[in-house]
Formats: structure tokens, sequence, C-alpha cells
């Protein structure tokens, strides 16, 4: 079972990341248009919302990894942020362990190996050839990696896409256990609300490159426009339990 | 007769020595095709040079360096899939590169020779150009070894991380022109990708990192190079399709071999 969180506390102080009415266009069409995001020590913030809303390209514009066209984006001095990409796969020709693919970073390694091995469970694992890693095991060896940079923000594009249900419960319980042991800002991508209910502060609601509403898991479940957009998705399955009318597409 | 023979070998020694490095590279990066588009141009350097009345090598870095450049530049701006982008200049290059040998008046070249290699030929200025350059392309390899590695596992994590990517893609390109220049003499245009990939593909089989990899594929490829060349001598076969054919028949072998030995690649966790 997932532990009960502890809700941040009070977000005073300066945070991690803010950014302000980012913009960013590519071939004449806004991507993200004027969106404001704070991220603090601690806290875990979730981007939401359909495909091609722009989830993906917000989480790496506030990281540094796609330029903005416009808006303002401040670190705290000396921010380290791990990212950890969706796509990935190591070529089949490639004969590589994960010890060595835990270790195969450009910067000096911060964290101690077999500490963050296991932190992620992934200790077993250490010798194997990436290719023979599940998909789960894959997405743990990957925030192992990242963990070993010892950020101050984890910066995750859906760590539990492609994932089972049993499997995207495991990884954001990770997670969590992640930021209460460790105090870092983590800032999530994810298209499964239901899982994400029960484990983030603040969730974001991204549709056409705008953020249309804000807040707390449970103050959004009343949130109209977040009702046209996932009130179908709000399920139970999480522990954050809500009535809805039943209608003629429901399947229970 | 000896001397053609060591000279020989001693050439194409050099020569996997970095082929086998650079062609693991070559595979995991999944730039077969782009190596062969690369020295399919080099005939072009070498037209370059006739006219230019530089050092032939010198030309076809440069010519495969500006088409290195080219491929770039276009994957970024036309909307044509890799291979057909690929397919268009590798032909072009070498029809370009023939035609301008021809235009060449009063020059009368060893076309066979640069197009599937004279090692018999090698001269003591190429074994210096063999051996210098490979030092120099070893030793820049080794210093983006780490970017390169990272960014062939994953080009948006080593972005993140702050790895000098236009950096180590200048310099692999670089490096992979250097071979092609060298690789030229030894078995020709038309068969130069052929001694990146092939010791590499074998080299996999048995290979437990990215190290071992490069080293062994280098080892592969001076065992072909043996072999090739002494049935060459041998026989009196041509030389460099020769060592081709030793190097993809050691590789039949490897391939064979391999799965009744039970290291097959995803098998050898079982080992451990």
């Amino acid at each position: 079972m997932s532990p009960v969180l502890p809700r941040p506390q009070a977000r005073a102080g300066t945070p991690l990341i803010e950014a302000r009415g980012l913009i960013v266009r590519r071939g004449g069409r806004a991507l993200l248009h004027e969106v404001d995001l704070e991220l603090h020590a601690g806290e875990l913030l979730t981007l939401v919302g359909p495909n091609g809303a722009g989830k993906s390209t917000l989480l790496k514009t506030v990281i540094g990894l796609i330029a903005k066209d416009a808006g303002s984006l401040k670190y705290r001095p000396g921010l380290r942020v791990a990212y950890v990409p969706q796509q990935f796969g190591v070529d089949a020709n490639l004969p590589l362990s994960v010890r060595r693919f835990l270790r195969l970073q450009v910067a000096p390694l911060r964290g101690d190996l077999a500490a963050v091995a296991a932190e992620t469970r992934i200790e077993r694992l250490l010798d194997r050839p990436m290719q023979a890693l599940s998909g789960g095991e894959s997405r743990r060896v990957l925030l192992a990696r990242a963990l070993l940079q010892e950020p101050d923000v984890l910066a995750l594009d859906e760590p539990a896409a492609g994932l089972d249900t049993a499997g995207q419960t495991e990884m954001y319980e990770l997670i969590q256990q992640v930021r209460e042991r460790r105090g870092c800002g983590v800032l999530v991508i994810s298209h499964d609300l239901h899982l994400v209910m029960a484990a983030t502060d603040q969730v974001l609601c991204l549709n056409e490159g705008k953020i249309f509403c804000r807040g707390a898991p449970q103050s959004l479940l009343e949130h109209p426009e977040y009702q046209t957009l996932f009130g179908h998705q709000a399920g139970p399955a999480t522990g954050v339990y809500t009535h809805h009318q039943h209608g003629p597409e429901c399947k229970h | 007769m000896d001397e053609f023979f060591y000279r020989a070998l001693a050439a194409g020694f050099g020569l996997a020595l970095l082929a086998g490095p650079l062609g693991s590279f070559v595979v995991w990066r999944r730039m077969a095709y782009f190596g062969d588009t690369l020295a399919h141009s080099a005939l072009l350097g070498v037209a370059l040079g006739f006219l230019l009345h530089i050092d032939l090598n010198l030309g076809v870095v440069a010519v495969c360096l500006l088409l290195a450049v080219t491929v770039v530049v276009l994957r970024s701006t036309q909307r044509l899939a890799d291979d057909t982008l690929l397919g268009i200049l590798s032909h072009s290059a070498l029809s370009l590169g023939l035609v301008a040998l021809a235009f060449i008046q009063g020059l009368r070249v060893d076309l066979m020779g640069y197009l599937f290699g004279d090692i018999l030929a090698v001269s003591d200025q190429d074994l210096l150009w063999i051996f210098g350059g490979g030092l120099l392309v070893l030793l820049l390899l080794a210093l983006i070894w780490r970017p390169l590695l990272l960014m062939t596992v994953s080009e948006e994590m080593a972005r993140a991380e702050g790895a000098p990517l236009l950096r180590t893609q200048l310099v692999f390109m670089a490096l992979m022109a250097i071979t092609i220049a060298i690789a030229m003499k030894i078995v020709g245009i038309l068969l130069v990708t052929s001694l990146l990939i092939i010791p590499a593909a074998t080299a996999r089989s048995f290979a437990r990192s990215p190290e071992q990899m490069a080293v062994a594929a280098a080892g592969v490829g001076m065992l072909a190079v043996t072999l090739g060349l002494g049935a060459s001598f041998r026989w009196d076969l041509p030389s460099g399709p020769a060592v081709v054919v030793a190097a993809a028949l050691l590789f039949a072998l490897v391939a064979g071999i391999a799965p009744v030995l039970g290291r097959d690649r995803l098998s050898w966790r079982v080992l451990r």
C-alpha cells in the first residue's frame, strides 16, 4: 500500500524552478502559450493532459532542453536537474551491462551506486545486459541512473508508460519514496490520471499548450473543464473516489 | 615478394586497429549506409587531389568531411527519408567522381585500384599515413569515447547532461573521413564499409562491454587481414576482396558457433 503522504510543507522560500509566461513556437504554431510553473523542494508536481497537449514540451522547456521563445525561467543557483526520457532502448548490438550504463555519465557520479541500486531495487540486475530488462526494470534502472546525479529536481517523462497496472503503481510508489527520502522536487508527466492522483501534491492540466486548471488533485475533481477532459478517467483504483453521473458510455 | 607481403600486412593491421573501434560505433549507431555514402565520395576526393595538386589522401578526407556535413545539414532541412537521401548522395558522389576523373586531361589512373584496393602497391609514405593518421584517430576517439557512447545510447540524455553534442559529432565525422581515406588504399572505395562492419559484428557475439567489442573487432580485423592476404599471395587473388571474404567467413564461423557455446548476446547473464 502507498504510505500516507505528508503534504508539502509551507511553500515558502525560493522555488527550485520558477517559470513565468513561457511561450514556445514551432513552425508558426504555439506549442506552449503563457505557461506559469513553480516547483519547490520536496514537491511532486504532475503534468497531465491529452496527447499533443504540450506536456513533454513543457517539461523539456522548463529544464532547458528546448529553447523558449518568450517568458522567464529562473533556477535556484547551483540547481542540479536529472532528466529521464520517455523513449529509451539500447541497440541490440551494443553490449552494455546495467552497471556500465549507470556509470556512463558525463559528470562524475555523485551518488553511491550500491545504495542507489538498493533504493531502486535493481541490485539483482546490475550485471545483466540492458537489452534483457523488462519494461519495469528498465524504468527503475533509468531512475537509478538519474538518482546517481543526486539531483535537486527529477524530471520524469511518463515514467510508467507501457507498464501494467501493478508496475505503474510500483513505479509511482518508488517515486514517492525517493521524493520523501531525498526531498528533491519532482516533475512528472502522466496521462494515467487515476494513478497519479494519490501520489501527487499538485496537478497541472494542459491542453493545446495552455494550462486550464491547476491545484491539489482533490480540488481538481470538481473543476468543470477538468471533468470535460478527464471525467471519464477518474475511476477508482487509486483511493480517490468520486461519484459521477452514470451515462450510456459507462461500463459499470 | 616478402617485402611486399610484410608491407601489405603492416598496412592491413594498421587499418584493422582503426576499423575495430570506429566500426563498432558504425554498428551501434546504425551508420552502415552513411559510411558507404562517405566512401563512395572518396573518388571525388581523388579527382580533387589531382586537380589541385595536393596529397590525394587530403583530397579524400576533405571531400568526405564536406559530404558528411552536407548529410547532417540536409537531414535537418529536407523531409526525405534517411535512406533515400543517402542513396541520392552516395551514387551521385560516386558517379561524379568517375566523371571528374574522366575529365582530367592526360590522366590515367588505376581505377580498379581505387575501387577495390591495391594493398600490394602500398608505399612507405602510405604506411606513414596509415600509422600517423591511425594514431591520431585512435587518440581522438579515446577523447570523445564517453560522450559519443552516451549519445549512442540516448542523444536526449546526453544533451540533458550537457555532453558536447556538436563537437563530438563533428570529431566523429572527421575520424570516419580519415579512416575511409586510409581504408581506400587497402580494400578500395566499394569495400571500405565491410571492414568497418564485419569485424565489429563478429566481435558482438562474444563481447560483454563496448570496449571489449572494440578491441575484439580490431583483433578479428587483423586476423581477417592475415588470412585474406595469405590467400591472396598463395592463390593470386585480388587482395582487397580476399580480405573481405576472410572477414565474412570469420563472421559466419563465429555466428555459427556462438549459440552452440551459449554465448548468445542475451544469455551472458547466465554465465556470470
